[in-house]
């Protein structure tokens, strides 16, 4: 079985996003830039997947500008096989996204899609989901257990009231949260043979995608900012300040 | 503008995630209701109760019982044929449907809605809440979810809806469910309570944290959260997580225990109305979004608080 693995160039997650004087969007010229840190718990997956038998080549996918080579090496250097860049400079949009892997997906035929449930960047939640849709296959979202068994996939979610199991027939698309697993570091002489790896990139048109955006960026702000307060001395001033707020 | 709000349900009560995004669909038009389960009669009588609301339409049927997506989504996409806008809680069962409703109407989604701006204008967070972008929808249809804690929630009694049975396709045959460990609690939920007690990894360990953080919950009648650290070291289930990919809350009061303040935790807690911070280190990030900050050792501070309220 082929297991694709998309994963996103996006601002590194320790970085502090700052927002463009003009209004326009997130200032990311000379910021830091990782994946994202679903998307290497979605690459890790799919390596222990292919560790314990159960998957034969891992496809890293990512659709984004020239730089996300570098984001596909890492997945490479991780342990994924072979990769796709779908080379764009434009922002692309979830929907589009999922247009796209579906068309990679009808060329491929994998038996699983791992991603991550978000980027941390659009904050979306969407793309797992909606290519699923689009593939009429099932969907086990914010997963934290990934068990293959024959041909179906039972996965444990991770639900606002705790954990929940679906079983899901294969082919099916799986979307990560954070307890799944935890990425490895790739090696050196891992990273150097990644370099040697096949990196294929084509264009969204090669798919037949239209990228067009469907939402328009009207503008982008800073959130309210919230001031620091005071400080208290102790506990017996904490406990008046508490009273004072009719807390206690 | 026709809508139709996803109504959040254990297949026998309402529950309260569902009234904020009653207000947030009012403000685009005409309420309209889905209550899809199985055996859920009773939740489509207590939904048409809310006020404000037009029409409930009850698909009841066993293959809808636990929400799977897989045979939910089509059904919405057929009642989309005449709804402009579907419109659905940002809770993990939300977040689930509604990009496969949205691809299945080609659609793209506007998540986490902070506030409606215009018919097809909205405000949503990105990057963690360290922006806001107002969007313009193209699409001749919207699929929404809508960040609870910032809409005001519908009052639950007053509204005079009409119950009217829907059927669907049914089980889609892609998925099942096998089962469920929800965390069964006394204390109040985290997205609704009004005081939160959330603790980080500088708690140690499982116990510490339930002998520090929960009598002090307790005594408050508080609900208790996490740290996305304390939660990855396993000292309480996942679905404590306060953050920018676990819950987003918005108490009156919050108060961290042991918690730096990274930006993704911030972003699930920095809308609370008063927020205590309390932590030994006086550099920790989150006394700049404090209210009110305690440094001190919480091994000594929490439970002398504790005792003195």
């Amino acid at each position: 079985m082929k297991i694709l693995v998309p994963v996103k160039r996006v601002i590194d997650y320790n970085v502090k996003p700052r927002v463009k004087a003009d209004g326009t969007g997130v200032d990311l010229a000379n910021v830091k830039m990782s994946m994202n840190p679903f998307d290497e718990i979605a690459v890790e997956e799919a390596i222990r997947l292919k560790e314990a038998g159960k998957a034969e080549e891992i496809i890293a996918i990512s659709v984004g500008p020239t730089k996300a080579q570098e984001t596909l090496r890492t997945a490479l250097a991780m342990g994924a096989d072979r990769a796709i860049l779908v080379e764009t400079d434009a922002e692309v949009e979830p929907l589009a996204v999922a247009k796209i892997l579906k068309a990679i997906v009808a060329e491929e035929n994998p038996g699983l899609v791992i991603l991550g449930k978000q980027a941390i960047d659009d904050d979306s939640n969407q793309t797992g989901q909606m290519l699923a849709a689009l593939l009429g296959r099932p969907q086990g979202t914010f997963a934290s257990k990934v068990e293959i068994d024959g041909d179906s996939v039972a996965v444990t979610r991770e639900v606002d009231g705790g954990l929940e199991t679906v079983k899901l027939s294969l082919p099916a698309i799986v979307t990560t949260d954070l307890r799944l697993n935890e990425p490895r570091y790739a090696s050196l002489p891992n990273i150097m043979k990644a370099k040697k790896k096949q990196l294929d990139v084509k264009s969204p048109a090669d798919y037949g995608v239209d990228i067009t955006p469907r939402l328009k960026t009207l503008k982008v702000s800073e959130p309210p900012v919230r001031s620091a307060g005071i400080k208290v001395a102790d506990v017996d001033a904490l406990v008046a300040k508490l009273k004072e707020m009719g807390v206690a | 503008m026709k809508t139709l709000v996803w109504v959040e349900h254990d297949n026998a009560s309402v529950k309260d995630a569902t009234l904020a995004v009653v207000t947030a669909a009012s403000k685009l038009g005409e309420v309209h209701l889905l209550v899809a389960g199985s055996g859920c009669r009773a939740v489509a009588d207590e939904a048409a109760k809310i006020a404000g609301v037009g029409k409930v339409h009850l698909a009841d049927n066993a293959a809808y019982e636990h929400g799977l997506a897989e045979n939910v989504a089509p059904l919405v996409a057929e009642l989309m044929g005449h709804h402009d806008a579907f419109v659905v809680p940002a809770t993990t069962t939300g977040k689930n449907i509604a990009p496969r409703v949205a691809a299945l109407l080609d659609v793209m989604q506007i998540s986490d809605i902070l506030s409606v701006e215009g018919d097809k204008t909205f405000t949503r967070p990105i990057y963690a809440g360290n922006a806001i972008a107002t969007v313009e929808s193209s699409d001749a249809k919207l699929v929404i979810t809508v960040r609870g804690t910032a809409f005001a929630k519908a009052e639950p009694t007053g509204g005079s809806g009409v119950v009217e049975d829907v059927s669907g396709a049914g089980d889609a045959g892609l998925s099942s469910f096998v089962g469920a460990e929800l965390a069964k609690s006394e204390r109040p939920e985290l997205t609704s309570a009004k005081i939160i007690v959330s603790g980080g990894r500088a708690l140690k360990d499982g116990e510490t944290f339930e002998q520090i953080i929960m009598p002090l919950a307790d005594k408050l009648g508080a609900a208790v959260g996490a740290s996305r650290a304390a939660v990855d070291a396993g000292y309480v289930p996942n679905d404590y997580q306060v953050g920018q990919t676990g819950k987003i809350v918005a108490p009156e009061v919050y108060i961290a225990v042991g918690i730096s303040g990274a930006i993704q935790h911030l972003a699930g807690m920095k809308d609370s109305k008063t927020i205590i911070a309390i932590n030994k280190d006086e550099d920790a990030p989150i006394f700049q979004v404090a209210d009110i900050g305690l440094v001190a050792d919480l091994f000594t501070a929490v439970p002398d608080l504790t005792g003195k309220l």
